[in-house]
């Protein structure tokens, strides 16, 4: 291992950020980004599954028998769901009305069984727990990042507050799923201009 | 064949031990999110249907044990006088279980409003059931002892275009309510009448 942890927890960040970078787990960048407090609320749920996975798998590891090793990842990863699903439930009951179809998707979201598969089955505790965070944060900047142009293009408000006052007209269209690809488009564009 | 056993062990142990915990955790919750549905899905559609009723029927509730399921009975208060029940019953949508919320006028067995509390239909058509008033306000007026039905079943209420499975669910649930209605008629009106002492 030549990266040190530090390394393994940046390269989420910025180097392997997953929707911009590795365009992966598109669904719910693309579901849940009408607001960028959905956009927030989803990250934080899906860094919660992935850090814990990522930290189990790689615990686990010696134990887990190879030929059945998905299936254990998935076990896993299905029992952060539910616990996520009914702890916001439970404690943030408005956030889970707007999320509630898209957190049981949590479990087929390729990010967290891409890093279980990839990296915690066959690092060390320390480093799967830095990937893990890295990973999710990352994830949930790039939900916010697009969660807040969508926000503030279509509804007109940033964070629940208003930008430009009562007399802009929201463009409809970005708050709708074709404004998500483009948005989605346009940001993957500006992030291959920086290179 | 030590593998193999090694396989079943591991995922059997695995998946024990998630279900357990998951049924531990859903206990402990189980508390806090009625308390939360009561509060945001329940409460305002019961302070939609029994609007100027001078009590707060969300504080004003009772159980009733109807075979092995408790029932959540909300009583609003009408000119000095309790009269009027609200209770949620449960219909079968395109989507799964429709919650809609029924207040009934004890004396004269009519309905004085609905409206859907849970769904999961589909945004734009099944969910207008919810997000239409002019739809659940057909509701109004109806008695609760008679089913409920859309017009192509040969009923009263006019189906969301698009949306008949989730409207047929909508009268189903109202139709069930009057079933628990007029099965719990006697335990309610005793209530009520604690009520008014």
């Amino acid at each position: 291992m030549a990266k040190t942890i530090t390394q393994e927890f940046t390269k989420g960040l910025w180097a392997e950020i997953a929707p911009f970078r590795l365009v992966l787990g598109l669904c719910p960048v693309l579901g849940v980004t009408t607001t960028m407090e959905n956009g927030i609320g989803m990250g934080i749920a899906t860094t919660f599954v992935l850090l814990c996975s990522n930290i189990l798998v790689s615990a686990l590891r010696n134990i887990i028998p190879q030929k059945v090793r998905i299936a254990c990842f998935i076990i896993i990863i299905a029992t952060f769901v539910i616990v996520v699903e009914l702890v916001m439930q439970a404690y943030a009951y408005p956030l889970f009305l707007k999320l509630g179809l898209f957190i049981p998707l949590i479990v087929v979201n390729c990010i967290v069984l891409g890093r279980a598969e990839a990296f915690a089955y066959k690092n060390g505790l320390l480093f799967s727990m830095a990937d893990g965070l890295g990973i999710g944060i990352g994830f949930t900047l790039s939900l916010a990042a697009l969660g807040g142009v969508r926000e503030v293009l279509g509804t007109g408000t940033f964070y629940g507050a208003s930008v430009f006052g009562p007399s802009f007209q929201p463009f409809e269209f970005m708050i709708q799923a074709p404004g998500a690809f483009v948005c989605l488009g346009l940001m993957l564009c500006i992030m291959n201009l920086f290179e | 064949m030590r593998e193999l056993i090694k396989m079943v062990v591991v995922l059997t142990v695995l998946a024990a031990f998630s279900g357990g915990l998951l049924a531990g955790l859903r206990n402990g919750t189980a508390a806090q999110i009625e308390k939360q549905q009561l509060e945001f899905v329940k409460g305002p559609a019961i302070k939609k249907i029994l609007e100027g009723a001078s009590n707060d029927p969300i504080a004003d509730r009772f159980k009733i044990l109807d075979g092995d399921v408790e029932r959540n009975f909300f009583v609003g208060k009408f000119d000095g006088k309790v009269d009027t029940v609200a209770f949620e019953s449960f219909g079968k949508g395109y989507g799964g279980d429709i919650g809609l919320m029924v207040a009934v006028k004890l004396d004269t067995d009519k309905i004085v409003g609905v409206e859907v509390t849970t769904h999961s239909e589909t945004p734009g058509l099944g969910a207008m059931a919810k997000d239409d008033p002019g739809f659940s306000a057909q509701f109004k007026g109806f008695s609760i002892t008679e089913p409920v039905k859309v017009t192509n079943d040969d009923g009263k209420v006019n189906a969301i275009s698009g949306a008949t499975i989730t409207s047929r669910a909508v009268c189903k649930a109202a139709t069930n309510a009057g079933n628990v209605y007029q099965k719990l008629k006697p335990q309610l009106s005793e209530k009520i009448k604690e009520f008014n002492k």
